[in-house]
Order: C-alpha cells, then structure tokens, then sequence
C-alpha cells in the first residue's frame, strides 16, 4: 500500500509539470484552433535560460527563474509575430500554421545543437537529493517544490483570466474570436497576451524539468507528451489540460512502476489513439464539429 | 558512375518514393501527417522479413510492404479521418511514435539494437523501375476523376461534401495510397542500407518528408521530385555545415509560410503542357498589367 502511495506522490509530481507544459498547447489552441508543435522548443530553451542564468550568470535561484520565465514569454511572442501573424492577417487555412508550426520547432531544436551542442547538462544542485519522509512515504524535496509551484503558477492562471480584464477577453476570444473583435476586444492583443502566458509557464516547467532530469535540446520529445495530455485533457480546455496532465503522469509512474519502464512512453502514445478513436474532444474539451 | 554518387542517387529515389505519397496526401489532399515515417518502418520490416527470414525473392516483400502500410494506413484512416482539423495530424504522430517504440520493444525483430544482415536487393535499376512506376501513376491519379475529387477535398471540404463527393472515403483512399508508397520506399531503404534500426524512423524523418513536400510545392509532382533530389544532394555537398541544415529547413518552412506557401512548384508542373500553362499566364498577367496603367 505504501508503493501505491508513493507512486501517486512521484506521478503527481510530474503531472504537475506536464500541466505546466500543457496548458500553453491548450491556450493557444482555444484562441487559434491549432496546436503550436512550436511550444515545445520553447520548454526546451527555458531550460537552458534557467541553466545559463545559474551557472553563467551566478544569479541566485528565484531570479533564474524570472530570467527564464521572462526569455521564454519574449521567445513565444516572437515566435508568434514571425510564424503565425503573417497567416493570421492573411487568414491561411489552418494546415500553413501547423506546417509554419513545425517549422519553428525544428529551427528551434536544430539551432540549440548547432550552436551549444547535444550534449546533456545537469542543473547545479539546488535543493538537498534526501528525500523529506512523510507519514512513511519518501517525497524529494524537489518533487514538493515542483508540485507548489506549478499549482501556484496554474492558480495564477486561472485568477488571471477569471478575474482581469485582458482575462475576459482571452475567454471572450476563446468563444468566438470573431464575435470578440466585432465587440470592440482586440484579438491582436489577446493573441500576444496567450502567448506570453503560455511562454511564462513553459520556462518555469523548463526549469523545473531541466532539475529533474537533464538539459539537452531533444526535450522536445517530453514535451510531445504534456501536449498528449492537452489532448487526453480536451485541447483547448484549461481544467481539461491539468486533469489530464495528472492522469497521464500517474499512469506513467504506475506502468514505470509496476509493469517496466520500458513501456512509459508507449502509454501515452496508446492513450492519445485511444483518445482520439473514442472521444477526440477528450474529457472536458470543447465538441470538434466545426459549423460553417 | 563511382558508387558513392550512385548511393546517393538510390537514396534519393528512395526519398522520391515516401515523398510522392506524401505529396499526394499533403499537397493535393491537404491532409497533413507527422507519422509517415511509421509507414516507412512498417514496409521495411515487414520486406526484411519477406527477403531475409523467409528468404523470398525482393519483389514479394516490396508487394508485402506496401499491402502491409496500405492495411495499417485503412485502419487508421478509418478511425482518425472522421475527425477534424488538428486531429489527424495529431493521430498521426502518435502512429508513427507508437510504431516506432513497439519496435523498439519488440526483441523478435531485433528491437532498439536494430536489425542487420537484410540482403542488399536494392539497385540504381530496381529504384529507377519503382519511381517511374510512380510517378506516372500518381500523375494519371491526380489528372483522374478522383484526382479532381482530392483537390476538390483540399479547396473546401464542406464545398466538395455538398457537391456529392464522400470526404471521408476519399480522405482514406489518399492515405491509403500514399502509405503504399511510404511502405515501398521503407522496403527499398531496408534492403539499401541492410541494417534497419527504429531509430531511423522517428519523428524527424517524418517531418523531414513533409519539408520535402512543402519546399516542392504543395500540389506539384515535380514538385516534390524536384525537392527530393535537391534535399537529398544539399546535404551532401554540404557535409561541413551539416549542423546547420536542419536550423535552415526550419527558417525556410517559416519563410515559404509566410511568403510564398505553395512553395517553389505549387500548382505548377514541369511537363510541356504545364510550361505552356506557366507562361500563358505570365503573358495574362503582363497584359492585364499593362491595360490598367494608363
């Protein structure tokens, strides 16, 4: 029984992360109605802001994160203004962002290795490797970080949107983008906002991922996975996104844990067809008919 | 001609082969997929089996490959083509992924480690066959009715629905297709390269197909044969930078997005007739010009 439990501290550890990660697919996805394959270069170079920032720099260990936090949300912006706004102002149909999507993923992960190299890096320790025990169960010291953390950063989230004015928007937009700029919102604005937001959390999963295990510029692989759990959770759905994110990391912790790790990977990607054949809206997402 | 050229002339044949289907599938259906490289993987070890278990002559596992993709690809189809939008695209990058870690795991077939010692069939002869064959049957398909009924699909689909066209069973048909030639060309690279590993049908090839396509043109056979050979020479010449290919591909997919997103063929064709079409519209274009200066 203790196992059981254990194995549902390790999962929701790194759901919590792959929450982080996926709830960036799921808000672009809600404005824009595809899925930004780019964001997972994002995650991968908030990694290496956040490495870069603690041992080049020196800085201390909140600051790294702003300095990765911040990098990533110019990043995604930029990424934003480059790739898509030109389709958007053109009004492309929706196979060119995907294709101007992918595009920017491989420009991404190819310039880290053409320019810092493949190699992995290991985060300087921060917090002490022994476990905290807890009522018999052993928790790492940053499992416990990550999980606070990630719950603080997606609590931000949700209040933001729930109670801001720009937040009423992005929801405004998320309904019927069209009907939200014929209201007078500005969907420019609330695109660049849904991109910095979604930048600001992938440079804290970045980080966060990066001391958990190791830098290197293939992360994007990982990342496939919080965006399997943004589908599993219903692309476009916020709650649907960290819901699935949770189910898909303790399923992982229990099939790592009690079959063999062998076939960690392979759940998700049978748990996405699985999605995709019985219910592809997911648990919570929005119905895929499209009206013309 | 030495045999290093020559290698390099097969593997582009071979690139040729995947990138026709996918161009039938991507530039005239419209249909976008990130897991070819999973049909590919499926054709060359389902050939390896054929030539090297079982010992049968190359021809039967070419056919094997590509009726064993052209399964897979009508089972996924007909569960993931219903579905709209992204979530094809999606479906199909959890195929190619799936594929690739069940053989991984899968020791019968030499797993992560790979599979050596597959017979060395593949020549300039058999490859020049397979891609004519091809080429000529991808562009009497898409000069056919069903052709006309696929770029009709790709145009509007509501549109092609109303006018009688079964979307979703033209959808398949493309998939189907472009599988089969997914499945020869992982059939003709097993028995080029005589070693197969899962590694060498991750993501990245897929992805790399695509670019293929797109820097072809969307909706252009020479297009894509024009692509093919180019992408796969580029590299080669360029062996010192090679670093920095993959960085310019992806600078150049944006660029031809946001630019110029029929890329450097689409629409067009190097055929007489398509020239004829090329520079008549020029003309066209020069003389309606022309009227509406004064």
């Amino acid at each position: 029984m203790t196992q059981f439990f254990q194995q549902v501290v390790n999962g929701l550890s790194i759901g919590s992360v792959y929450a982080l990660m996926a709830v960036g697919y799921s808000l672009v996805y809600s404005i824009m109605n595809f899925s930004n394959f780019a964001h997972g270069g994002v995650i991968m170079l908030g990694a290496y802001f956040g490495f870069y920032a603690m041992t080049l720099l020196k800085l201390p260990f909140l600051a790294s994160f702003a300095v990765a936090a911040l990098g990533t949300a110019l990043l995604a912006v930029a990424i934003e203004r480059i790739a898509y706004r030109p389709l958007r102002m053109r009004k492309a149909p929706f196979l060119y962002f995907i294709i101007s999507a992918m595009g920017a993923s491989i420009f991404l992960e190819n310039i880290v290795i053409a320019t810092i190299g493949p190699t992995f890096r290991t985060y300087p320790e921060v917090f002490a490797r022994t476990p905290l025990s807890l009522w018999g169960l052993s928790i790492g010291r940053l499992d416990l970080i990550m999980f606070g953390v990630s719950a603080l950063c997606l609590s931000g989230l949700v209040a933001f949107i729930e109670l801001t004015r720009t937040g009423k928007a992005i929801r405004a937009a998320s309904y019927n983008i069209k009907a939200a700029a014929l209201m007078g919102v500005n969907t420019d604005r609330v695109v660049t906002t849904v991109f910095a937001l979604g930048g600001l959390l992938a440079g804290v999963a970045g980080v966060f991922f990066g001391m958990k295990y190791t830098v290197y510029p293939q992360i994007g692989v990982i990342t496939l996975k919080s965006f399997i759990a943004a589908v599993f959770g219903g692309l476009g759905s916020l709650p649907g996104a960290v819901l699935g994110s949770v189910i898909l990391g303790t399923l992982e912790t229990f099939v790592a844990g009690y079959l063999s790790s062998q076939f960690r990977d392979l759940i998700a990607f049978v748990i996405l067809i699985g999605v995709l054949v019985f219910k592809p809206s997911g648990i919570m997402g929005k119905p895929t008919e499209d009206k013309a | 001609m030495d045999s290093y050229i020559q290698g390099i002339f097969m593997l582009a044949g071979i690139n040729l082969m995947a990138v026709l289907g996918l161009s039938l599938l991507t530039g005239f259906t419209g249909l976008f997929s990130f897991g070819h490289a999973g049909f590919m993987a499926i054709g060359a070890y389902t050939a390896a089996i054929m030539t090297s278990m079982l010992k049968l002559p190359f021809i039967v596992g070419i056919v094997a490959a590509g009726f064993t993709a052209a399964i897979f690809a009508y089972l996924i189809g007909r569960m993931t083509l219903k579905l709209k939008g992204d979530y094809f695209c999606i479906a199909t990058l959890g195929f190619g992924e799936a594929i690739r870690l069940i053989l991984d795991n899968f020791q019968g077939l030499g797993g992560s480690r790979g599979w050596p010692g597959v017979p060395a069939h593949t020549s300039m002869l058999n490859i020049f066959i397979a891609v004519v064959i091809g080429v000529l049957f991808l562009s009497n398909l898409v000069r056919s009715r069903h052709g006309r009924n696929l770029i009709a699909v790709r145009e509007e689909e509501l549109a092609a629905q109303i006018a009688g066209i079964n979307v979703v069973r033209y959808k398949t048909l493309a998939l189907v297709v472009s599988a089969i030639y997914a499945g020869v060309a992982g059939a003709f690279l097993a028995h080029y390269m005589t070693f197969i590993q899962p590694k060498m049908f991750s993501l990245i090839k897929s992805t790399e197909l695509t670019i293929i396509v797109i820097f072809g043109g969307l909706g252009s056979i020479s297009g894509s044969v024009l692509g093919a050979v180019v992408l796969t020479f580029l590299p080669e010449l360029l062996r010192a930078v090679d670093k920095w290919r993959l960085v310019a591909y992806g600078a150049a997919v944006i660029l031809i997005m946001i630019s110029r997103p029929r890329g450097l063929m689409g629409g067009m064709e190097l055929t007489p007739n398509g020239i004829k079409k090329i520079i008549a519209e020029r003309k066209a274009k020069k003389a309606a010009a022309q009227r509406s200066e004064p």
